[in-house]
């Protein structure tokens, strides 16, 4: 690594932390209802929506009716991008005649998209219609990641509030994320990409004679839109097949910076609108620091198992899978970063990363995506954690356990333990069936443990709603769609049900003003205590099929053994 | 069911706003304001579009520079990568053989370290770019194939220097040459240079 390595590092994080509570103050400023500077521009149009969908923004409800409308719109949305793709030839915007989508696919990429998973299946440019991309992806990838704040501000206002069973509005914050917060941000960040080349337009894809005169047909479409949203809201499906890895999603490394950067960026800031919506900024920036040592100390791990020599290539630089403009250490960033936040873009084929650097990826999936995590999803999965290292730290003093002065008891540890356990059965359950089925086995790329950690990172993909993958695996099967469909809604839905029951019941219990006695849940030392639990509960559950795949691999690269 | 119809009239305005007026919005401005790079950063050549300038092409003719090894063959439909692990025998001999033909191919010694990018595919198959150290590289052979004068060959190994991107703001990135926008400007210090 150089110097420059290092300094793009560095320039990373500065950037990530400076805009954490700019970004974050204005969003409080958004979900409280409070004046900001977006109203004139926006405020118009957040009234149409109250008034056109017959919407009374000042009503509230209770955790059920907040839940049960959260699913009827989620439905809703999985019913229209379904039916779409079903019939795309028929309808508008193809000028490529794609033909109609599988119906396997199809069920596979609606709930990808609905979830805030963005699982690809499929290759964007040789399967989806600009009808699709625009109308049915490119929304999901608003409301999907709206849907997540959503659940996250409902969750902040039963730990904010005291004796009482009201939780906000659903559609309220819906529509205030969306038009707000995603909406303006992915303008600019659009227009902005644009500008360093990324392709905005409804051509037919151009058919050239290349120089050496043979023929390339170049794929057009408004990418540059449906990119700005896909970083921003952590979904993550690209437009075309290599993602942010393709020169029209991501042409410079100007655009790598920023896209990068629009990955981490909202569920950053929102670990700040966290704090003062609970009433104490130092609860954010605790969960904020727990967070970017576990995302650091991934980084570290990455950067030198990709810098490190091996018998196989020697002292070659490992740049299979990666782009000249990025070179390693972008790369690396970015396969950190996208992991860590349930984005699952890439700029580098994940599958041909190291095994170590792979396994960080993995890891970070497998952790619950809770370092940076989904817009929104990252942080009320954390603070499942919060809850969980409470009630351990609880148990260790002999002291009821308490957050933010509301006393935890048993329907809130079951319903976390119910959060946490639901991505994991997915991830070990599934993968276990895949590596014993033939249908499973017979879409692998690779031989030996990596063929292994192809599966295993699918259906982390899946259960955390990331939607990288080890792409390789050939996963636009009947087997793959289904089960990885199946868990991609497990993963998403056997958490946001749980969390929502306890900010229910959070938000009846009294609170208790702090005293001597309080265990305090701001300061290093809670710090120490989340990461451990977060990684004891990631690492005891899945270390034994890791070290099948990735560093097992690992071991037997060192000693230079192919497969 | 006033959940539902609520769902279904919000689900509508958001797919007209997010999904219909926004990337219209972009178009519009994409399209006014910066129309070559919206759409495709084409280059132009007698008129007739030859390529993009982001869009890597396949070059092996020996009269251009080379471009990096893809896994689809530079045909962007679809784009992506081998997906090889690094412990894939299928990887391993696949390096070793690019190594020996790059050799071959451009008459390096034996023991020349290769610029890594030349033995390894890129993420998208369509990589425009090469590090400077693999076009000089392939200077000598160009010069042979093109029968150069001394002179030419000179403003070849000049032209690669000036093609050569500096990271973005000299901070972002890697040094890189685009191999495309290399051989149009090979082809114009080479006038008489014949199509294979």
């Amino acid at each position: 690594m150089t110097i420059q390595d290092f300094i793009q590092i560095i320039l990373f994080f500065t950037l990530l932390i400076g805009l954490t509570p700019i970004l974050g103050n204005f969003m409080y400023k958004v979900f409280t209802g409070s004046k900001h500077f977006m109203l004139p521009a926006f405020g118009w149009l957040e009234r149409l929506t109250y008034k056109s969908s017959g919407i009374n923004p000042d009503e509230e409800t209770n955790w059920k009716s907040y839940t049960f409308n959260l699913l009827m719109f989620n439905l809703v949305g999985f019913i229209f991008v379904f039916l779409i793709q079903l019939f795309q030839a028929q309808l508008p915007l193809n000028p490529a005649n794609l033909p109609n989508v599988s119906w396997h696919s199809a069920f596979n990429t609606s709930v990808s998209f609905m979830t805030n998973t963005n699982w690809q299946g499929y290759a964007g440019e040789t399967t989806l219609s600009y009808f699709v991309q625009m109308i049915g992806l490119a929304v999901q990838n608003f409301v999907s990641a709206a849907t997540g704040i959503a659940v996250l501000l409902a969750l902040v206002r039963g730990l904010a509030r005291k004796t009482t069973d009201q939780l906000g509005n659903f559609w309220t914050d819906l529509t205030r994320s969306t038009l707000h917060v995603l909406l303006p941000l992915s303008i600019l960040f659009a227009v902005v990409l644009v500008g360093q080349g990324v392709v905005q337009n409804f051509k037919t894809y151009d058919t050239v004679q290349t120089l050496q005169g043979a023929t390339q047909v170049i794929p057009q479409g408004p990418a540059a839109s449906q990119i700005a949203i896909k970083q921003l809201g952590t979904n993550g499906g690209g437009f075309f097949n290599a993602n942010s890895a393709h020169p029209f999603e991501n042409p410079t490394p100007f655009s790598n910076l920023l896209e990068l950067l629009a990955i981490l960026l909202i569920p950053a800031a929102l670990t700040y609108t966290y704090g003062k919506m609970v009433g104490s900024t130092r609860q954010g920036w605790t969960i904020f620091a727990a967070m970017l040592i576990l995302l650091v100390v991934g980084l570290s791990i990455s950067l030198y198992a990709e810098y490190s020599t091996n018998p196989i290539f020697g002292k070659l630089p490992l740049m299979e899978g990666k782009e000249t403009r990025f070179g390693i250490t972008n790369s690396v960033l970015w396969s950190t970063s996208t992991s860590a936040a349930s984005n699952g873009s890439v700029n580098a084929m994940h599958d041909s990363l190291s095994p170590l650097a792979g396994m960080v990826a993995m890891i970070n999936l497998m952790l619950g995506e809770v370092i940076f995590g989904g817009v929104g999803a990252g942080l009320y999965g954390m603070v499942i954690f919060v809850i969980l290292t409470v009630f351990i730290a609880g148990l260790m003093v002999g002291r009821t356990p308490e957050y933010l002065g509301k006393k935890i008891q048993k329907f809130e540890v079951q319903m976390a333990i119910i959060a946490v356990l639901a991505p994991n059965i997915v991830i070990l359950l599934f993968a276990a069936w895949a590596s014993v089925s033939s249908p499973g086995l017979s879409s692998l790329n690779n031989a030996g443990p990596h063929g292994l950690s192809e599966i295993l990172y699918a259906f982390s993909s899946a259960a955390g709603n990331n939607g990288s993958a080890f792409a390789g695996l050939n996963a636009n099967t009947v087997f793959y769609n289904l089960t990885l469909g199946f868990g991609m809604l497990i993963g998403r839905f056997g958490i946001i049900v749980p969390v929502l029951a306890i900010a229910g019941s959070m938000a009846g219990k009294k609170i208790t003003p702090s005293s001597a006695g309080t265990f305090h849940t701001d300061n290093w030392l809670f710090i120490g205590l989340l990461i451990a639990v977060i990684l004891i509960v990631g690492g005891l559950t899945h270390f034994p099929a890791l070290s099948l795949g990735p560093i097992v691999e690992h071991l037997q690269m060192n000693n230079g053994i192919t497969f | 069911m006033k959940s539902l119809f609520i769902s279904l009239k919000i689900f509508l305005f958001f797919t007209v706003v997010t999904g219909v007026i926004y990337p219209l919005f972009v178009t519009g401005i994409a399209q006014i304001a910066m129309p070559a790079k919206a759409n495709g950063s084409l280059i132009l050549k007698n008129n007739k579009i030859i390529g993009s300038e982001l869009i890597g092409q396949r070059f092996d003719s020996v009269i251009y520079f080379s471009s990096r090894p893809s896994a689809i063959s530079y045909n962007p439909l679809p784009s992506g990568g081998s997906n090889f692990g690094l412990t894939n025998t299928k990887l391993k001999n696949s390096v070793d053989t690019l190594k020996k033909q790059f050799i071959v191919f451009n008459q390096l010694d034996s023991n020349t370290t290769i610029p890594s990018e030349m033995v390894f595919a890129s993420a998208s198959g369509l990589d425009p770019h090469i590090s400077q150290k693999a076009a000089l590289f392939q200077v000598d052979r160009i010069a042979r194939a093109r029968n150069l004068s001394p002179d030419n060959k000179q403003r070849i190994i000049q032209c690669v220097k000036t093609i050569t991107e500096a990271p973005q703001f000299l901070l972002l990135g890697e040094e890189r040459v685009n191999v495309l926008v290399l051989n149009l400007e090979l082809d114009k210090i080479d006038v008489n240079a014949t199509k294979n």
